[in-house]
């Protein structure tokens, strides 16, 4: 019964969603009184689609066998948290957590924005109607979560064992909501195109969407990086696969977008610009889903056993792409640019910021499709982290010193390029560029310019701050200065990562003794082990350097439903660094295989990711805070602000 | 062609299974003696492909195919050859999906190299435009 309640939820909601968009192109074309009925319609739109989701969990939770996605995706002995977990941990629930927060989101933003002018608003909210339709129909016509199955299953088939891991369990939901937070964006984009209104006050309307959905991906992103670190086992935390790139695509576009709607807010400049990036970023958004959810680059077997799915994603994504393409080519003659400024000046830095992160952009974008162009051309070709490091690595380190300088830079006019803190970064980069010389480290080109350029950077990022009161800094800064400080911290995580990993490979016997790096670790023996639904062999590890042991217990795991191997490596993190273990295969006469790392500042790849997202958290914070208390005060001096509408 | 490949490689790694893949001599899960060759070797492992598996380097994978390549790269390493003949050897066995880099000589790959060139080319003509018009 409850399935059945909350397809027929999911029927209602997206009539509303029909009804959205009617309402807004009427209130558009001039009428009015309609618009008032559209904030109340996204509400209750949302809470059906919220309810259908959480009818789904229910499900799930209950192991209801004869819902046909329980009985495909769940079984009966797993743990709680990934029953709950495996509702999205498939296609059809994952299409409808895009649905619930796409129209989550719609509703928050119609709710809460009161400033925009009404015309704007309404056309806003029915270009995201719009979007909402096309997957609407998407999951209700070819991806029902809510389909019975007759008979029910006696048991079900189980999750993929690599995907029951918390990280994994809350990366995807947090990945969405920045993924589909972007279509606000795309929307407001959109709607100001076609009423005309681009400028400062729809960039400040659209900067908390921005800003909101960029610490969503990041931490996502991170998460996920995280997830492959432990959880794959091949100490590795960033492969360039086509699933990892769809998730950076999205990133990229809206760190550049984050960048130039602060322009615009500020300034006045960069209309066009910023127009074009809030389309591409929600654009790439439903292409990261597109790769991931047709399975055209992991899997081509995946897209054959439904190239239905495949196709009608991809036709949503070129029918909204083409569209927005379109009235950005027609609108955006009628939009015009009026603060000028120089080369050198704040305006000129984030230019180049955005140039070379579209630049970066589009790399990312045509390495991960090129090998389906070359393929549709009869060449079977790769395109992997050799090409990705090589051509983005140094894009990417010229972004790091442009942030030496841009930070600090006037707006419109330029003063001194340099600040103290600009000079003195770039002194100790150089300082340390000869360093690492000197002390005769064997390392890339790209390892040596990291490790030279993060120091100077660390030291750089803070010059927002020099000369003001730490306690009276606007929020903003303080965010900013976090982020870009975070940024120097993670370059010096991965340059280090990458040049001074020491791997050993060992088949070892118990009693032996394995040199890695600065440690010497004794392998006591192997223990066998059961969890809730696997069995385990466990190894244990006595690591030392000097100072008191530290234990690693690797486990290679086996799961019975459905069967699948898996490795559970063991970290112990030092001060400077991790200690990484993996256990193989092997027997007690033979010995076991034994991979273990030693990983020099690895740790810092998580700090400096931290603190980029808790940079991206103060500035989000501070702005509610600063636009909470001007409500205060104009409330408290006796003037109601009015809704425009 | 990929599934063909899958049988190939299924074919190739049947007699290692068989072998055991934990026989003293097998160099798929054991590193050189020489810090240098395996330095090499590690290198060149990173960059190529798993055949067999969903987008995985020989280096990370466990599939029964790629500690056959690991352990053939290392003992053609330890025999002396350079890495660039080890890749065009296994390109010219299974193709170029094999290997990550994308070979800079291979006409297929020069979109690849000109896309940089020519998107930083259009970057600095947008930043020239932008500010060639007469100040105020």
């Amino acid at each position: 019964m409850i399935a059945e309640f909350a397809h027929g939820a999911l029927w209602l909601a997206a009539a509303l969603c029909l009804m959205q968009l009617g309402l807004g192109v009427a209130a558009l074309r001039g009428e009015q009184a309609i618009s008032r009925a559209i904030r109340p319609i996204a509400a209750i739109q949302a809470l059906l689609v919220v309810t259908a989701f959480a009818a789904l969990i229910w499900l799930f939770w209950r192991t209801d066998l004869s819902v046909a996605l329980v009985a495909a995706n769940s079984h009966s002995a797993k743990p709680l948290l990934y029953k709950i977990a495996g509702a999205w941990g498939n296609h059809e629930g994952s299409m409808l957590l895009w649905l619930t927060v796409l129209t989550g989101s719609g509703a928050l933003f119609a709710a809460f924005e009161k400033r925009l002018e009404a015309r704007t608003m309404a056309a806003s909210l029915a270009a995201q109607a719009a979007i909402g339709i096309g997957f609407f129909a998407f999951l209700l016509l070819s991806s029902n979560p809510f389909e019975r199955l007759n008979p029910s299953a006696v048991e079900g088939k189980g999750l993929n064992p690599l995907l029951q891991d918390p990280g994994l369990a809350f990366h995807p939901p947090t990945l969405y909501l920045g993924y589909v937070g972007l279509s606000v964006a795309f929307s407001l984009a959109v709607g100001a195109m076609l009423t005309g209104s681009v400028g400062s006050a729809l960039a400040r309307a659209m900067r908390p969407w921005v800003l909101g959905s960029w610490i969503f991906l990041t931490a996502g992103i991170l998460a996920g990086s995280y997830w492959a670190y432990y959880e794959l086992g091949w100490g590795g935390y960033w492969f360039w696969d086509p699933v990892e790139n769809a998730s950076l695509m999205p990133w990229i576009a809206a760190t550049a977008l984050l960048h130039s709607v602060g322009v615009l807010a500020a300034r006045n400049a960069l209309k066009a610009w910023t127009m074009m990036l809030a389309l591409i970023g929600f654009s790439m958004s439903m292409v990261g889903t597109f790769l991931v959810r047709s399975g055209i680059l992991t899997s081509v077997h995946a897209f054959a056993v439904d190239p239905e799915r495949g196709a009608f994603i991809l036709f949503l994504l070129t029918f909204y792409i083409g569209a927005a393409l379109l009235i950005f080519g027609w609108k955006i003659g009628h939009v015009r640019d009026s603060e000028p400024f120089e080369p050198v000046s704040r305006e000129g830095a984030l230019v180049a910021n955005n140039l070379l992160l579209s630049v970066i952009l589009a790399l990312v974008f045509i390495g991960t499709l090129y090998p389906i162009l070359a393929e549709a051309m009869g060449e079977q070709i790769s395109v992997g982290p050799p090409y990705f490091n090589t051509v983005i690595g140094p894009l990417a380190l010229i972004l790091a010193l442009l942030l030496f300088v841009g930070p600090k830079l006037r707006w419109r006019r330029g003063g001194p390029l340099f600040s103290p803190l600009g000079i003195a970064g770039l002194l100790l980069s150089a300082a340390m560029l000869v360093i690492t010389f000197l002390l005769g480290w064997n390392l890339t080109i790209l390892e040596r310019l990291g490790l030279s350029i993060a120091p100077g950077l660390a030291l750089a990022s803070l010059a927002p701050l020099w000369g003001r009161n730490l306690l009276r800094t606007p929020a903003p800064i303080t965010g900013m200065v976090v982020a870009h400080l975070g940024l120097a911290v993670l370059l010096a995580g991965m340059a280090a990562e990458s040049g001074f990993t020491k791997e050993r490979l060992v088949l070892a016997r118990p009693g032996e003794q394995i040199e890695v790096g600065p440690w010497t670790m004794e392998f006591e023996g192997t223990r066998p082990v059961a969890g809730p639904n696997w069995t385990a062999v466990e190894a244990e590890l006595r690591a030392s350097r000097g100072s008191g042991p530290v234990l690693l217990k690797p486990q290679s795991r086996y799961f019975s439903s459905p069967p699948t191997q898996t490795s559970e490596a063991a970290l112990a993190t030092d001060w400077d660094g991790q200690l990484y273990a993996v256990i193989g295969q092997g027997s007690e006469s033979e010995g076991w295989q034994l991979r273990l790392w030693w990983k020099p500042l690895v740790t810092l790849i998580w700090l400096g990711g931290f603190l980029v997202t808790l940079g991206g958290l103060i500035a989000l914070i501070g702005r509610w805070w600063g636009e909470w208390r001007r409500r205060r005060r104009l409330a408290g001096s006796g003037y109601r602000e009015r809704r425009a509408w | 062609m990929r599934k063909l490949l899958f049988v190939i490689g299924l074919g190739l790694s049947l007699p290692l299974a068989a072998q055991g893949s934990l026989a003293p001599a097998d160099y798929a899960n054991r590193q050189l003696e020489d810090a240098g060759q395996e330095a090499r070797a590690a290198a060149l492992m990173e960059e190529l492909r798993c055949l067999v598996c969903q987008g995985q380097s020989i280096a990370d994978s466990d599939a029964d195919m790629a500690g056959d390549m690991r352990h053939l790269v290392r003992e053609r390493i330890q025999r002396g050859e350079s890495p660039a003949e080890i890749r065009d050897y296994l390109i010219e066995r299974y193709g170029e999906w094999v290997s990550y880099r994308p070979a800079p000589e291979r006409p297929i790959f020069w979109p690849l190299y000109l896309a940089p060139v020519l998107l930083l080319l259009i970057a600095g003509w947008m930043v020239r435009r932008r500010f060639r018009r007469p100040r105020p």
